[in-house]
């Protein structure tokens, strides 16, 4: 059964007179994961941000498991980049990931020390040792895991995450994948952003190639021409040196 | 027996006990508040509110409104300026907040200055410990109950949206309107300060507490717990410290939690350098 997960239609975002994203139409199905890969400044943010809410479309249509965003919150998870959290907060492992819990468990009530979601999505992610270590002490994978495992707390259906490849090590970048693809076993959609091509691509479902516009949107094979890279990237130089990379990784 | 006299000796006076009321009322609220802004890097912002409070304060008293809610409204305005400043223009929040600081700031003295020449500016800024009245007393109390009320309530959600705002609002939970009560809040605690430290010292309390906090909690709780005691010894040590230098109780207040401040860095660089010998 192939159900809609995310549908754009004719998305255009502009701050002022600066068009972050113009025209952009896809759509991807639910237990998949899409890479959206573009070089800085190509609207990548500008598409999360417009997925959940926080900047209204100029243009363009958003569903969500067939809502409009504003009915969708709470289905979406996020995985925020580093400098998107106040790390000062003396947070437990276990605290961040309870955060997850805070819609299902209500107001007025405080998440259970035993919450069995909790501790399932710390288990999942491997960080059920660390739960009473203080997150601003992790490694940078370890933060990213569990920021991860909050989102698999809140039970969300889709999981957005900004630029996970950044900063982290090999290592963390196998776990990585290998939590994202139990998801997408279970069914649930994700989302990454990325920059870093030298990634292992024949792991993705979609890749959505932008720059403020769609330049191509589709299976691996399909999106990563030479052409579609120096469109993307602006320079025949970058993409040559794009699809080396990618030959070497082995996904063409 | 000279001891308990040193120390009982304010307490017979009644306006001095209306001061350690309202100014341990005033310790608790700012303290409280003071840890989410120290976590969320909000010192600049606090300073701004304190600042803008005070064209509130003008106007309420030319137009004969409650100064309280005169100083809210301005204090809620300005909130809301620097986030539309912020947001709409490629101005960076620092800046935001230095425009809507001074801007506002002046605005408060051009308005004392020509229309109520009566009010004391130095009082406003700087407190006036003789003058607080039951009224004022009372306010502080409420104040200082609803602001505890609402974070042992709310704790989580205040946590969660502070710690990382972008989730909060993917999750579902109304990030503006927590976003603008803490505004309301930190304007109410600058307004309850009034009489006691001054709406420029109150920054004080709602700074040094909860770094203080921050040098030695481990978690949390500890540091909601550390920051209010840090609040209450300053304004009591610093009450006492105004009745017998006879000096500005705003001054004594902030000092006493400055000096609090630097205690605590002390003993924490010597215990470390003392464990890792």
């Amino acid at each position: 059964m192939l159900s809609e997960a995310v549908v754009v239609d004719g998305l255009t975002v502009a701050y002022e007179r600066i068009v972050a994203l113009e025209d952009v139409s896809f759509k991807v199905f639910r237990g998949s994961i899409t890479a959206v890969v573009g070089p800085n400044g190509s609207g990548k943010s500008s598409l999360f941000k417009a997925l959940v809410g926080q900047v209204k479309p100029r243009r363009g249509v958003i569903k969500i498991l067939g809502l409009d965003v504003s009915d969708a919150r709470g289905k979406i998870a996020y995985v925020p980049q580093r400098e998107e959290v106040y790390w000062d907060y003396p947070l437990t492992v276990w605290d961040v990931v309870a955060m997850g819990r805070i819609r299902n468990v209500g107001y007025l009530r405080s998440v259970k020390k035993n919450d069995e979601k909790v501790l399932a999505a710390l288990e999942k992610t491997g960080l059920k040792e660390l739960m009473h270590r203080k997150i601003s002490e992790l490694s940078g994978g370890q933060q990213q895991r569990a920021f991860i495992a909050r989102a698999i707390a809140q039970e969300a259906e889709i999981y957005l995450l900004d630029e996970p490849l950044t900063g982290i090590d090999a290592e963390s970048e196998d776990r990585l994948f290998d939590i994202l693809s139990e998801m997408r076993r279970i069914g649930k959609t994700v989302i990454m952003t990325t920059h870093d091509l030298s990634s292992t691509f024949e792991f993705f479902d979609n890749i959505l190639l932008l720059r403020n516009r769609v330049i191509a949107f589709g299976s691996p094979e399909k999106v990563l021409t030479a052409e579609n890279l120096a469109s993307a990237y602006g320079s025949e130089r970058v993409a040559m040196h794009l699809t080396d990379v990618g030959r070497v990784a082995g996904w063409r | 027996m000279a001891i308990a006299e040193f120390f009982l000796e304010p307490l017979t006076y009644r306006f001095m006990q209306s001061a350690f009321i309202t100014s341990i009322a005033v310790g608790i609220l700012a303290s409280t508040l003071s840890v989410v802004i120290v976590l969320r890097g909000w010192a600049l912002l606090g300073d701004a509110i304190s600042h803008a409070v005070l064209p509130g304060l003008a106007l309420a008293a030319v137009f004969n409104i409650p100064l309280t809610l005169g100083g809210a409204l301005a204090g809620i305005i300005s909130s809301f300026a620097i986030g539309v400043i912020e947001q709409k223009t490629r101005v960076r929040n620092d800046t935001a907040i230095g425009i809507v600081l001074t801007g506002a700031f002046a605005l408060g003295l051009v308005a004392i200055s020509k229309l109520r020449p009566t009010l004391d500016v130095f009082h406003i800024l700087f407190g006036n410990v003789l003058a607080v009245s039951t009224y004022e007393l009372q306010l502080t109390a409420a104040v200082a109950a609803a602001v505890l009320l609402f974070f042992g309530l709310f704790l989580k959600e205040i946590v969660a949206y502070t710690f990382d705002p972008v989730f909060a609002s993917v999750a579902g939970l109304p990030s503006n309107l927590l976003h603008y009560i803490l505004m309301v809040m930190i304007s109410l605690a600058v307004i309850a300060s009034l009489q006691t430290v001054g709406i420029i010292l109150v920054v004080a309390l709602l700074i040094t507490p909860g770094a203080t906090a921050q040098l030695l909690a481990k978690n949390l709780l500890q540091m909601f717990i550390i920051s209010i005691a840090v609040g209450i010894t300053s304004a009591i040590i610093g009450l006492y410290l105004s009745f017998y230098l006879a000096a500005s109780s705003g001054g004594t207040i902030a000092l006493t939690a400055t000096a609090i401040f630097f205690a605590a860095f002390l003993a924490k660089r010597l215990t470390a350098s003392a464990v890792s010998r």
